[in-house]
């Protein structure tokens, strides 16, 4: 079984590396500040205690006040997973760093959280768009990117069949 | 006089039988030699992480066949464990063997399709995944049995199976696997000793296993590079830790190798499955949930909408073409808030510029073909 190593248990081996990168650790996930991310993800590569090699998944969240890059880092060595994280409250020009350098494997993923998003990786080496074209207009994936014009309609905040509303129209013969 | 020089780019699809859909390969070339590829995807994008971001958990289930339409059943299943884990839900035993059985079906039937279709990129044309159709046509035949679909499955539900298998179900499983074994071995005796697949793929597309795991490959493609890594063996889910199997894995790391790789899987996912025949446990499909509603046959299945707790989850199983992983984020509504899907074959490709890279265009071909994509996993 993989071991889901918990946030706390790693905080404070990083808070002794490096003092004041932690900036939140819950036991999902562990949230590093900015400016130190590279730094702390590329020691969590190496450390032989925790042998982070594979960067398993790469994704942003949009928190409508601040966005995340969400990291779900696996060893191989040690069979254990961790979710690392990283926040940035520029909604205008959000930017992280970019972990191309750590784990080339984060190339696309991190076009596709640009595409999507809008969130630049600083350091990339070449962040274009890729599912969309360049000129689209918007991020689609943002939380006030809304695909029914108009947004929301009156009525359907709540789902139909949930518990406690009533089926309408054809469903109920 | 001189002769000028130039980069000369050529452009391999986006509609071009090789592609193995519709996928733009761009490349650089000097002389016959690569010296950039780039890749132009989206053609299919149709944005799945926004839709679903609008409906309920169990009306996103068919999304999740719409990603790999070659293999239904691991995305199915990849995507209700993430909701259980959610949830908290425990799955009957039964359902989990069912699981395990089904995705192993459809391993069989998607890297049938996988060497047929590499075979058909080496020159092969047509022959070899005509007999691989032939055979993976029985595994689709049971899946209709079984919940009545045949590519776009829908069969998991979020605490089991959508129905129990019909009682004809097993002895039919049975005399598959029974004619399959004849069938592998013809296939390898085609294929893997065959001079112009060998010529074509032995030595092309090299990548040593801290590359493999640097660009976050998986699958058989990770497995090729001679790196052991099987997440039903790692972190086994549904019935994987009561079966007995080996993970098969390369020494060279090149095109060849993930070729013998899925041949090797054929026979291992055959194993698994002629012990599941006999060992399946009886009892009910699926869990019950506090909500449920009842079918009018009786069966208890997960009501159309419901509200999970607040958190996040990420929960990832081992599909055809490698790690395939759903990251739920859930604020307690009915719908989840993010819905993100790691596909195997989008992260697979993120090493196709590096072993691109030096190689021919026909090589080119053949270094895709290995890669196996779907093409509607890759855009979402």
């Amino acid at each position: 079984m993989t071991k889901q190593l918990t946030g706390l248990e790693v905080a404070h081996r990083i808070e002794e590396r490096f003092p004041g990168s932690v900036e939140e650790a819950v036991p999902e996930y562990l949230m590093i500040h900015a400016e130190k991310l590279v730094e702390v993800l590329t020691w969590m590569r190496d450390d032989e205690e925790l042998w982070f090699k594979f960067l398993s998944s790469l994704t942003g969240v949009d928190w409508i006040d601040w966005f995340e890059v969400v990291y779900h880092l696996e060893s191989f060595k040690h069979n254990h997973a961790i979710a690392m994280k990283v926040r940035t409250w520029d909604r205008d020009k959000p930017a992280v760093p970019s972990v191309t350098g750590v784990w080339p494997g984060a190339h696309f993923q991190e076009r596709e959280a640009y595409d999507l998003f809008g969130i630049v990786f600083k350091g990339h080496p070449d962040l274009r768009r890729i599912f969309l074209w360049e000129g689209f207009a918007g991020w689609p994936l943002r939380k006030d990117y809304l695909n029914l014009p108009g947004g929301e309609m009156p009525g359907l905040e709540r789902f139909p069949g949930e518990p406690g509303v009533e089926l309408s129209g054809r469903g109920t013969e | 006089m001189t002769i000028k020089s130039e980069p000369f780019v050529v452009n391999i699809g986006p509609q071009h039988p090789s592609t193995h859909g519709v996928f733009r390969l761009r490349l650089t070339l000097d002389g016959e030699k690569i010296t950039d590829a780039d890749m132009v995807v989206g053609y299919l994008h149709r944005s799945m992480e926004k839709l679903a971001e609008e409906r309920t958990y169990t009306q996103n289930i068919p999304f999740t066949d719409r990603t790999d339409y070659l293999s239904a059943m691991t995305g199915n299943l990849a995507y209700v464990m993430a909701v259980e884990k959610l949830m908290g839900i425990e799955v009957p035993e039964r359902a989990n063997w069912l699981r395990m059985m089904m995705a192993e079906l459809q391993r069989i039937a998607s890297h049938a399709m996988a060497t047929g279709i590499f075979a058909n990129d080496c020159g092969a044309w047509q022959t070899p995944v005509m007999h691989m159709f032939r055979d993976r046509e029985k595994i689709l035949d049971l899946f209709e049995m079984a919940c009545g679909a045949r590519l776009t499955l829908n069969y998991m539900r979020i605490g089991g199976v959508s129905k129990d298998i019909p009682p004809e179900w097993l002895p039919k499983a049975r005399e598959l696997l029974k004619e399959l074994p004849k069938r592998f071995a013809e296939y390898e005796d085609l294929l893997l000793n065959n001079e112009i697949i060998i010529a074509r793929s032995r030595g092309i597309g090299v990548l040593t296993p801290e590359q493999a795991i640097a660009y976050s490959l998986s699958g058989p493609m990770l497995r090729g590079s001679g790196v052991a890594w099987d997440i039903r063996k790692a972190d086994p889910y549904a019935a994987y830790d009561k079966v007995d199997f080996d993970v098969a894995i390369g020494r060279h790391g090149d095109v060849y190798d993930r070729f013998v790789v899925r041949l090797a899987e054929l026979r291992q996912s055959l194993r698994i499955l002629e012990q599941a025949v006999e060992m399946i446990p009886d009892g009910p499909v699926h869990a019950r949930l506090g909500a449920a509603t009842v079918q009018p046959w009786g069966q208890a299945v997960a009501p159309l909408a419901f509200r999970p707790p607040e958190g996040e989850v990420y929960a990832r199983i081992e599909s055809p073409r490698g790690e395939i992983g759903y990251y739920l984020v859930s604020d307690g509504g009915p719908a989840p808030f993010r819905f993100h899907i790691r596909s195997p074959s989008f992260i697979n490709l993120s090493a196709l510029k590096e072993m691109s890279i030096g190689a021919t265009v026909a090589d080119a071909i053949v270094i895709l073909g290995s890669v196996d994509i779907v093409v509607g996993e890759v855009d979402r």
